[in-house]
């Protein structure tokens, strides 16, 4: 695969450098049949070094979830070897089982079938807090 | 259906309008001896707390309803390994209303989600327990016939006193409140209720290690009791249990019209001494936790 040919799909840009395994999991791309690049410390003219991942298919990204984990992340959209869009990233209202709740005392430590949900508490300062026991999340 | 998990569930009309009824129960409790005939409340304690579940448990009776449950998780299902939404599913089927207490925080979240009868929860760990915010806003407004213009302290325990926090929540949505926060360096109160909840509302507070500093400011002085299950040392929390004790000799500068509260039990933090002054409120207080659960019961299951 040349790396830097994606006929459609995406190319996930300004990963933070180290974030890219992260992501590449997160997003299931393991699960996928196509072609998939990670590409770790990229030059960046911004940040030094970046990871960069390519998608070699049209496939349903979760936005929500790569807003999550860095709100700075591009991530453009590839039609006919053309990158037709590029999509801004926000952060979620609420997350589903992306991260998980680190309080001994809350009640998904001992009932592994519910989801860990986070949600949104406080936008300026980026604070999630677990939906059952408001305990916040901390951000790498 | 409505539920009540976290007392910011409920706004303040709401909340004003339980105060009321409770009072009118006070003034006439026969009024209200047959308001729930025929209704049953499940208490489920899967941790024990005597306190707590008997005060449920009289509210009801005194409207006339029965009561049935467990008090600790060994003698339910949950020593199974039952998770709690089986649990409220099954019990959803026996009763009208369930008051739940349960160790592990957000519990009664999760049962909420998925019970068909109205859930209050009675305390989940150190988080919540709205049915003592509420026990302490009836005491309040029934003592000092305001919920305005207040000056009230709070000592002890501020850092994992989950009670203090609710209160300060409470109270911050009236109008012209103050707070004095007395605790030990290790004990203050956390920053993010200082930054979420007093800033954010413009609320005037200020921090002292010293119980007498400010007493003679106080309306309302809230003792609270440093809890061992919060430490992982054991020497940190020797040192810090007795670290507050109110007595006579400390209430000496304080107003004639103070009110002493307590969630209770307690341990040391108040001496006997102070049980027959007549500031003391924390015995009264406790009555008023019936009354207002009586208020409670009878808004959730929409009695007239
Ligand atoms: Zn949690």
């Amino acid at each position: 695969m040349n790396i830097d040919s994606i006929k459609n799909g995406y190319v996930i840009d300004h990963i933070q450098a180290g974030k890219g395994m992260e992501i590449y999991e997160l997003l299931h791309l393991n699960e996928l049949d196509c072609q998939v690049a990670i590409i770790t410390n990229a030059k960046s003219q911004k940040t030094g070094k970046k990871d960069i991942i390519k998608i070699d298919k049209d496939i349903p990204i979760d936005l929500e979830t790569l807003g999550f984990i860095d709100h700075n992340i591009t991530v453009n959209i590839v039609k006919d070897d053309r990158i037709i869009d590029k999509r801004k990233l926000n952060l979620p209202e609420k997350i589903v089982n992306v991260a998980k709740c680190k309080n001994p005392r809350c009640i998904t430590s001992i009932e592994k079938d519910l989801d860990q949900i986070f949600i949104l508490t406080d936008k300026e300062n980026e604070v999630y807090r677990c939906k059952y026991c408001e305990m916040s999340l901390k951000r790498k | 259906m409505k539920h009540l998990i976290d007392i910011k569930d409920l706004s303040v009309e709401e909340i004003n309008n339980l105060i009321e009824v409770a009072k009118d129960i006070i003034s006439d409790e026969k009024k209200y001896s047959h308001k729930c005939d025929g209704k049953k409340l499940a208490t489920l304690f899967f941790e024990p707390s005597t306190r707590t579940r008997l005060s449920f448990e009289s509210a009801m009776l005194s409207l006339g309803g029965e009561v049935l449950g467990f008090s600790e998780a060994s003698s339910s299902s949950v020593s199974k390994g039952e998770t709690v939404s089986d649990t409220i599913r099954v019990v959803g089927c026996y009763s009208d209303i369930i008051a739940m207490r349960h160790p592990k925080e957000g519990a009664p979240l999760v049962a909420a989600e998925k019970s068909t009868v109205p859930i209050i929860n009675a305390g989940d760990g150190g988080h919540n327990h709205p049915t003592q915010t509420l026990t302490d806003l009836l005491t309040i407004k029934s003592e000092k016939g305001r919920l305005e213009n207040l000056t009230i302290g709070l000592c002890g325990d501020l850092k994992f006193g989950r009670t203090v926090h609710s209160l300060i929540t409470a109270m911050s949505r009236y109008k012209n409140i103050k707070f004095v926060l007395i605790a030990p360096e290790e004990l203050k109160l956390p920053e993010y209720v200082k930054k979420d909840v007093l800033e954010k509302n413009n609320i005037e507070y200020c921090e002292t290690k010293d119980i007498e500093e400010y007493i003679g400011n106080l309306d309302i002085l809230y003792m609270t009791r440093v809890q061992k299950e919060r430490f992982f040392n054991e020497a940190d929390y020797i040192r810090l249990k007795d670290y507050y004790i109110l007595n006579k000799e400390k209430l000496k500068n304080a107003k004639e019209d103070l009110c002493i509260m307590h969630p209770l039990p307690r341990v040391n933090e108040i001496a006997t001494d102070v049980d027959d002054d007549p500031r003391a409120c924390y015995f009264k207080q406790a009555n008023y936790g019936k009354y207002i659960r009586m208020a409670l019961i009878l808004k959730m299951l929409e009695v007239k």
